[in-house]
């Protein structure tokens, strides 16, 4: 039999029927990806990319000043990275500042949103007035606390502490944590409050009504039915507020410039690169170091964030 | 809306009880604000009034806030930091609708197979720090000549925003009812159609919320502008910083600047405020 390369005359049906289901779910897998192509593409472009080249700036022993590599040096930057204590500092200001940044501002918010979810006097503008901070520029929100709150000369928090009697305080230079993390507690507090707010709003009013006319009490209702429904929001809300949180960078450039008890992992690793260190393989390893960490702890918040979808699903 | 009494009765509160946390509430309002209101306050000071113990009372003037937009040679200047911060923070957030409108599309109304992996992907490249790639970033936007231009700023706002706007509108494009689509493909009406008359007049105030979040981070970033684009070509949160190592009494030119650098963004959030109660919660717990 001689191979016969030219159309088949009568093909089984079957086959051409499987064919042409396979080619149409070919299209439409096509089909569907297409519209996502554009945001994917340039997300791991811009994302991805910068990171594999990270990796290989770690492995050198590479400076700009003085001009030196970049030379291979394996895993050397590592365990000198590791090994720096005030690398271990800025790690532990880093976890301390992000941990009471977003409780304290999730307690606040909660409570901002609780106290605004009732009709009083002149509600939309108390809304109004409590959101501004989170609009506030975070460089802004430095400066101004810095300056004209705590400072102890023209802040007016020490023109009241004077006021009252007591010596004025310099708090940024003597509790450079605390003073941040107020700073940023004010900005994230109107932030939780938006997100409760919502949830509070999203309250399904025929089982508000219906415990009302069974007399529950009001502490009853709060702690019954709307702290579980608030549930998922403050989830929402303390995976946000720790995504932008852990990588807080502004207040502490303008505030104190670094330094014990503010330097953080992001302000770190700034100094050692482009801030002044210019030691391109060591903040690189630096750098790494975080991605781990953090990939560890994103893992669980990606958890949590996994629950709100399946949530999401099942509704 | 007002209560009755029967209601309020029904609610566990007396008319004194709403009346007292009404006033706390406007009390803890005005203690939030209390910063701002003195930064504006402190711009309309002299210097000589502002670098004193602080004091309510003074006689108000315009001078600080025309020193603060003076444009100084050789100094970023009012007028080019704001057009610079526009420029960059409406062409980004252009490009992160364009790119995330039909990615959010693709993960909800007509799904790839893998929807949920690809929303994953998106937002966990939030969980990376900016820092962490700054050197890499900037030794690329050093090789490729991006260095002190407006495109890097573009290039990184837009990815900086993107997954959040991605995962905001995938969202809202849930929030459409399926059998209006089905309907609507029933009767014969094409994809652009189906688009155009179905899905975004029920998406239309997710994109607006999601524009304008996008427009708060990207108008407030500070550190890519101050690594990537430190001099001339910079935005105003890098104007506004540099208002503050000028030497000498500054305090009131400061919070002139201040203001002003704020300003685009605080009217932008009073305006939308309650859409973007609704954006932040993300339809996530729809």
């Amino acid at each position: 039999v001689t191979a016969y390369a030219g159309p088949v005359a009568d093909p089984d049906p079957a086959a051409t029927r499987a064919a042409a289901i396979a080619e149409f779910q070919r299209r439409d897998r096509r089909r569907r990806r297409l519209p996502l192509l554009p945001a994917l593409l340039f997300t791991i472009l811009v994302t991805q990319v910068p990171f594999v080249l990270n990796i290989w700036i770690s492995l050198q022993d590479w400076t700009i000043v003085p001009p030196r590599g970049p030379d291979f040096t394996g895993i050397e930057n590592f365990t000198l990275g590791y090994s720096n204590p005030f690398f271990l500092d800025a790690v532990m200001v880093s976890i301390t500042q992000t941990v009471a940044a977003v409780l304290l501002s999730l307690l606040i918010g909660t409570g901002l949103a609780l106290l605004l979810d009732r009709q009083f006097f002149g509600r939309g503008i108390a809304r109004t007035l409590l959101i501004t901070p989170f609009l506030i520029m975070p460089v802004v929100a430095g400066i101004l606390w810095k300056n004209q709150i705590f400072n102890s000369t023209f802040g007016v928090l020490n023109a009241v502490i004077e006021g009252l009697g007591f010596d004025a305080i310099p708090f940024v230079e003597r509790y450079p944590f605390w003073s941040i993390v107020t700073v940023l507690v004010w900005q994230w507090s109107p932030f939780m409050m938006l997100i409760i707010l919502a949830g509070l709003q999203g309250q399904p009013t025929d089982i508000l009504e219906a415990a009302r006319v069974d007399r529950a009490s009001s502490r009853g209702i709060f702690t019954q039915i709307t702290l579980p429904l608030l549930r998922p929001y403050m989830e929402l809300g303390i995976v946000l507020g720790s995504i932008y949180l852990l990588q807080v960078f502004d207040q502490v450039d303008v505030m104190t410039g670094g330094g014990p008890g503010s330097t953080n992992v992001p302000y770190f690793v700034y100094q050692r690169s482009i801030g002044g260190g210019w030691d391109f393989g060591l903040a690189a390893a630096y750098s790494i170091i975080v991605v781990i960490a953090t990939i560890i702890i994103a893992t669980f918040a990606l958890r949590v964030l996994s629950s709100l979808f399946h949530r999401q699903e099942s509704v | 809306m007002t209560l009755s009494a029967g209601d309020r009765k029904l609610r566990g509160q007396s008319r004194w009880g709403t009346l007292a946390l009404g006033i706390v509430t406007w009390l803890v309002a005005a203690l939030f604000f209390f910063p701002v209101f003195w930064m504006v306050l402190n711009s309309f000071k002299t210097e000589l009034v502002a670098n004193t113990k602080p004091v309510l009372l003074f006689e108000p003037t315009l001078e600080r806030w025309q020193a603060a937009t003076e444009s100084i040679p050789g100094l970023l200047s009012f007028s080019e930091a704001f057009y610079n911060s526009f420029l960059v923070v409406i062409v980004s957030t252009l490009l992160v609708l364009v790119m995330a409108i039909p990615a959010a599309y693709a993960l909800s109304i007509y799904p790839i197979k893998n929807w949920r992996d690809a929303l994953f992907f998106f937002i966990s490249t939030k969980f990376l720090p900016v820092v962490a790639a700054i050197l890499p970033l900037w030794y690329m936007a050093k090789e490729l000549g991006l260095l002190n231009t407006h495109l890097v700023l573009i290039i990184l706002y837009t990815a900086m925003n993107l997954p959040l706007a991605v995962w905001m509108l995938n969202s809202f494009f849930n929030e459409v009812p399926r059998e209006l689509i089905e309907a609507a493909q029933m009767d014969g009406t094409g994809l652009l159609g189906q688009i155009k008359d179905v899905m975004l007049p029920i998406v239309a105030p997710g994109i607006a919320a999601t524009a304008l979040l996008c427009f708060i981070f990207a108008w407030n970033e500070f550190f890519l502008a101050v690594q990537l684009n430190p001099v001339e070509g910079s935005t105003v949160p890098v104007w506004v910083s540099t208002s503050v190592t000028t030497r000498g009494q500054f305090m009131a030119k400061l919070s002139a600047a201040s203001t002003l650098a704020v300003l685009p963004v605080v009217i932008a959030g009073w305006v939308a405020q309650k859409r973007m109660i609704r954006g932040l919660s993300m339809g996530a717990i729809k």
